[in-house]
């Protein structure tokens, strides 16, 4: 088990270095950085102002001492400047973290308490007319894109209360908190719920045929009993596979909806980073998602020990 | 004691629809959702290829005496805010989709089977290296290496469908290669090598057909995201630039303003992107019930 731990935290290791590599040049593929386009707004061009912005910002150097520089300053805590506001890239980032977390909790938890009782419901009545509702209903979370629903809510709130929840930071009152997080969190946690349901489902079904689960029904016990202590106990180590999975890949979600609901998370400000070219906070933000997404991979596989003891991991 | 009826029997296991016409009716009614999936993909590609017959208006001209007007006979989706018919626009964008969806599911299943085929048949150090690089591809979400993708290469329709194919390809090439795995212990190929075909003929004429069947499968689910990562990059002013008629395009930021204002610009083209997501869904799932019984749920 050590030994595979220590397997796993060298190859995620591995994995991280590889994206920063791939991050770092994909940014530099570009032609001309961003001096160029801030002397193409400008209208002229000074070579001298242009070489000394350049030296000033480390672009003059090879692209392997810039890569260095990066990566030395990112082991320090030292994430660089923003081109942008010219602030260190950390305190950019920092303060814009917590709000985007509190949107994929609360996406995550009404995924989860939404996806699994209707997949147990689906399952217990396989085959049937609710079954098939339910199914169909999955199915569309996977295909309404979570922009689209989250334009959809905003014109249900103009059209039922005639206003729209506008992001503040420091909400007044109770409700006012639960339309500003719950709502983007909804659109954000629909397709994830989907998602959730349709793994618990199969997962279900499948453990619903087992001997043991006949053996339970034969001894008397109720359905709930059965359904509940048997069998979802056991059908739901997938389920977490799948919710680990989502927590890091809401990112996708989270941009579009922060997008759509003005909200100032780190996940629209990737979007405007990449559109003003801001490639230190770039290059950091899209680290700290692979960092996430790499971290959640592990958490899920070690959970998996934990969770069923029969799983060890030997290799 | 009931006599069994062996031909009602027969005829409903679908004994006697083993080909051509028979065999899709009774697929189709064993699949009633995969039908309909089917047959809401083949209106958006027979839309898509009559875009120019159907479409009332040509869906770049401006209009500004009849800007945001709402639907009515001569616009039926209603205009936007430069006066562009929306319907026009609409289904010039199924183009545009289509094109994406499968252009990029193409590239990047074809691309994924190659490495799959090469890893899992060549195994060794080659392996070792593609594995590597399938995790790094698979550390970060869909939507946002295609951003970053879109944001370094520029915005344009082939830069788009390479953006979106790129992230696919991991996804395919562990299918394929654990297929291939799978299949070089087989005893046909044992028998390919025994009377000496080379290793690539016993790659290509041999493994590569037998993972046919989950390709198809894995291909037609990603058709979807495939879809739906476009109309997001899009969306975000990263995709498709103007003034082509992409969904996503047309439901940019700008359309929180219409939300109060013109909701028809709102409602038709998210309406389109999730009926031509839903279909392929749809029918990603039957086939996938029909292909690949193993992973039925």
């Amino acid at each position: 088990m050590f030994a595979y731990i220590v397997r796993r935290l060298f190859l995620m290791l591995v994995t991280l270095f590889g994206i920063s590599v791939i991050i770092f040049v994909l940014l530099r593929i570009v032609p001309g950085n961003i001096v160029d386009i801030l002397f193409a707004a400008a209208g002229y061009v000074d070579p001298a102002d242009k070489a000394h912005l350049e030296q000033e910002l480390g672009l003059d150097q090879p692209i392997v001492v810039q890569y260095l520089h990066w990566i030395g300053g990112l082991l320090h805590g030292d994430l660089g400047y923003s081109y942008v506001s010219e602030k260190p890239a950390l305190d950019e980032i920092l303060p814009r973290i917590p709000i985007t977390a509190r949107l994929a909790g609360l996406a995550l938890t009404f995924s989860a308490s939404i996806g699994i009782p209707l997949g147990v419901i689906s399952a217990v009545n396989q085959g049937t007319r609710l079954d098939y509702f339910l199914r169909v209903v999955s199915l569309s979370g996977l295909s309404l894109p979570s922009f689209w629903l989250g334009l959809l809510i905003l014109m249900a709130s103009v059209a039922l209360f005639g206003t729209m929840p506008i992001f503040n930071p420091n909400p007044k009152t109770w409700s006012e908190a639960l339309a500003i997080y719950c709502v983007p969190a909804m659109a954000v946690g629909f397709r994830s719920a989907a998602l959730t349901m349709r793994i618990t489902r199969s997962s279900m079904l499948e453990i619903l045929r087992q001997d043991y689960i006949r053996t339970a029904r034969a001894k008397g016990a109720s359905e709930a009993t059965v359904n509940f202590r048997h069998a979802l106990k056991n059908a739901i180590l997938p389920v977490i596979t799948v919710i680990g999975i989502e927590a890091a890949f809401l990112i996708g979600g989270l941009i579009v909806t922060e997008t759509v609901f003005n909200i100032p998370g780190v996940a629209r400000y990737l979007v405007e980073a990449l559109r003003w070219r801001d490639y230190p906070i770039v290059q950091n933000l899209v680290m700290m998602i692979a960092v996430v997404v790499v971290t959640a991979n592990f958490t899920v596989d070690m959970l998996y020990a934990v969770l069923d003891p029969r799983i060890r991991y030997s290799d | 004691m009931a006599a069994i009826d062996y031909d009602s029997e027969l005829k409903r296991a679908g004994a006697n629809a083993t080909h051509g016409w028979r065999r899709l009716a009774y697929l189709a009614q064993r699949h009633v959702l995969g039908a309909i999936g089917l047959f809401i993909m083949i209106t958006f590609v027979w839309v898509a290829a009559s875009a120019d017959i159907i479409g009332r208006y040509d869906p770049l001209s401006v209009d500004a005496a009849h800007a945001l007007a709402p639907p009515s006979t001569a616009h039926w989706m209603g205009t936007d805010s430069f006066g562009r018919d929306v319907w026009s626009r609409i289904i010039h964008g199924a183009r545009i989709s289509l094109a994406v969806g499968i252009g990029s599911t193409a590239l990047g299943a074809s691309i994924g089977v190659m490495i799959g085929l090469v890893s899992g048949y060549l195994s060794g150090w080659v392996d070792l290296v593609f594995q590597r690089v399938t995790d790094i591809l698979q550390a970060l979400p869909l939507l946002v290496l295609a951003l970053v993708m879109t944001a370094a290469l520029g915005p344009s329709l082939p830069n788009v469908i390479l953006a979106i194919a790129i992230p696919l390809i991991p996804t395919v090439s562990r299918v394929i290669r654990a297929n291939t795995l799978a299949l070089r212990e087989q005893p046909f190929v044992e028998a390919a090598k025994s009377i000496g075909m080379s290793e690539t003929r016993i790659a290509l004429r041999h493994v590569l057909p037998n993972t046919l069947a989950p390709l198809i499968v894995l291909a037609t689910a990603q058709l979807g995201s495939t879809i739906l990562t476009e109309a997001s990059l899009s969306f975000l002013g990263l995709g498709i630039p103007e003034p082509h008629p992409s969904w996503g395009r047309m439901l940019s930021e700008s359309a929180a303003e219409y939300v109060r204002t013109a909701p028809w610009l709102v409602i038709f083209p998210g309406l389109a992107i999730s009926l031509a997501v839903f279909g392929t869904n749809l029918f990603g799932d039957a086939l996938r019930d029909i292909l690949d019984p193993r992973q039925r749920g």
